[in-house]
């Protein structure tokens, strides 16, 4: 299938998602009343339903699973590294360090954008603390040391949350793990507006360094020599991808395999040029989160299960069955 | 476009002694010329400081009359192409996708490739005699292929001078001789040709001037005829060779002899 025709399929499979996400869960609502809610019609608990709890958790699914998707294939190409994904610089960690202190110290109950902030916070500190760590080592940035310390920094935040955890008293315990396992019960018009801002803009940045990350995906030396201002890329591309990451984690918690498995279904099918892979990324991981969080959703309704199991339970299958594919190719 | 380096040292953190002493050097356009030394000598981190891509503790570059400092990346590179010695794939990608890289200095980010774009691609998978390759992975290709290609990527470039570093190791004695004969029309053509190599042969038989360095120093410099001496080469190679003209091409030929007594190396 050619690009621009893989494309429209995403994104009409994105398109679908929503509706779907919109009509199905613990209470059905037939497409003809989610139509009247969502032109303001119909009655007024439908319209409450639709408008404020379904569509802005299918919204937010979109933008989450699209950033995640996107920041994936970014770090996967700057690191040259297939197993790289948008948590490993140690992102989800400090997310999870903060998120759990604020659950742990009772402040979530102050606000509800408690949460956010602190997750947020704590991804930004891992970023800092990353970045830092390889700048000081070396001028240009090696992203072996890069990816050394961010495995070491998330084994110290891992060990950070440990011992929050072993502290704390059980209702705190479950809602922490809950929440790092990720989840979009909280979207709201807020958080839809949070994630929008972090990851529209970062996506059209990203979309512009398509063609340098072609070139950055076979080594930063060659790079240069082919024109590539490498310094310049890589801050500029870690750096808007890492926020990405941080303001999904932020308003969703960790949610993982999507921005692993989804690159690479993608590459699998239209091959590793960014400049089809990054866009059709973003669709496929917006599809996929959404349809995902649908699942979580509606299996055991009314009880939700953790998004992170869905991803991974729908994810892995679809993957590995990619890879044989192509290995038959 | 000419190559000129003015006591061009360069040291590495924590090395004994610095990887380029005091090397001074001057390639006018259209010469092809060869860097020889032993491993450890120097070359490619000659081939990195040239191509702007080390910090230098003393002494300058020039490329075409200009610090290479004052060049941009993008600048440079539609005017310089250069091969590496290693270069990674983690992804799959087709060779022309592999050779349209090349294009990059000349679209930038965004434009797409145009009409000249894709000719300059044509011509230089042809000129490599890739042409057949273009849709095949790149990572399943031969050593000999995968090296052709990435000289075809680097003539995508459009570039006036090319800059390898031993672009023929590990290839076979046809895939060697087609890449030197490629290098050598290059030349002929004007582009300036800058290449390191082991193979004193191929040197003394296509290179107009040859530069030996020793432990990062000039050990010599000049004409195939007065770098290729029996005592400059067992000096800097620390081995007994023989040096004499080939019946066949009337270029210097270079045989290392066995040594009778016990050596590094020798068993």
């Amino acid at each position: 299938m050619s690009r621009t025709g893989f494309g429209t399929l995403l994104a009409v499979l994105v398109v679908l998602a929503v509706l779907l996400a919109v009509g199905f869960g613990t209470v059905s609502i037939p497409p003809r009343e989610v139509a009247d809610a969502l032109f303001g019609r119909g009655d007024s608990t439908t319209r409450y339903i639709i408008m404020e709890l379904r569509l802005p958790r299918a919204i937010l699914a979109v933008l989450v699973g699209g950033g995640l998707a996107l920041a994936g294939a970014v770090f996967q190409a700057l690191l040259r590294n297939p197993l790289a994904e948008p948590y490993i610089l140690g992102i989800s960690g400090g997310a999870a360090v903060g998120a759990v202190l604020a659950i742990a110290t009772g402040v979530v109950v102050a606000s509800s954008w408690a949460l956010p902030v602190a997750a947020f916070a704590g991804a930004l500190a891992a970023i800092a603390l990353v970045f830092g760590v390889a700048a000081s080592a070396d001028r240009r940035m090696d992203v072996r040391v890069l990816l050394l310390a961010g495995v070491v920094v998330g084994a110290f935040f891992s060990a950070c949350i440990a011992l929050i955890l072993a502290v704390s008293d059980a209702p705190t315990v479950r809602t922490a793990i809950l929440w790092m396992m990720g989840s979009l019960s909280g979207a709201d018009w807020n958080a839809v507006m949070v994630a929008a801002l972090y990851t529209l803009p970062a996506a059209l940045v990203l979309l512009g360094l398509a063609r340098a990350l072609n070139l950055m995906a076979i080594g930063e030396e060659t790079a240069s020599y082919l024109g590539t201002d490498v310094e310049k890329v890589k801050r500029t591309a870690f750096g808007v991808a890492s926020l990405v990451a941080a303001s999904g984690v932020a308003v969703a918690g960790v949610i993982g395999f999507v921005g692993l498995i989804v690159p690479h279904g993608i590459r699998l099918l239209v091959g590793s040029d960014h400049r089809a892979l990054l866009p059709l990324s973003f669709l496929g991981g917006a599809a996929f989160l959404t349809s995902a969080d649908l699942l979580a959703r509606t299996v055991l309704s009314p009880s939700e299960i953790p998004i992170g199991v869905v991803t991974a339970f729908v994810g892995v299958p679809i993957f590995l069955v990619l890879l044989r594919r192509s290995l038959q190719g | 476009m000419r190559f000129a380096t003015q006591g061009l040292t360069v040291a590495y953190r924590d090395a004994a002694r610095p990887a380029l002493d005091d090397v001074t050097m001057d390639v006018p356009a259209g010469l092809l010329y060869a860097v020889l030394g032993p491993n450890g000598s120097g070359k490619s981190t000659l081939m990195r400081a040239l191509l702007g891509f080390l910090q230098l503790r003393a002494g300058e570059v020039r490329i075409g009359g200009l610090p290479v400092q004052s060049w941009t990346r993008r600048g440079l590179a539609r005017r310089v192409g250069a091969v590496t010695q290693f270069e990674e794939m983690p992804f799959p990608l087709t060779v022309r996708e592999l050779v349209a890289m090349g294009r990059y200095p000349h679209l930038g980010p965004m434009r797409s490739e145009g009409p000249a774009d894709r000719a300059a691609i044509s011509r230089a998978l042809e000129e490599c005699d890739v042409t057949a390759l273009s849709n095949r992975p790149a990572n399943e290709l031969s050593g000999g292929e995968l090296q052709r290609v990435r000289i075809a990527r680097a003539l995508a470039q459009e570039p006036d001078a090319l800059v390898l570093d031993e672009p023929t190791a590990s290839l076979d004695i046809r895939h060697e001789m087609a890449i030197f004969q490629l290098l050598h029309h290059s030349a002929d053509r004007g582009r300036t040709v800058l290449l390191v190599t082991h193979n004193l042969n191929f040197a003394a038989r296509f290179a107009d001037r040859i530069l030996l360095l020793d432990q990062g120093r000039v050990a010599m410099e000049g004409v195939p005829g007065e770098v290729l001496r029996k005592e400059i080469v067992e000096d800097v190679y620390g081995w007994p060779v023989k040096v004499r003209h080939d019946d066949l091409t009337g270029a210097l030929q270079v045989t290392p002899l066995s040594r009778p007594e016990p050596g590094p190396g020798n068993r």
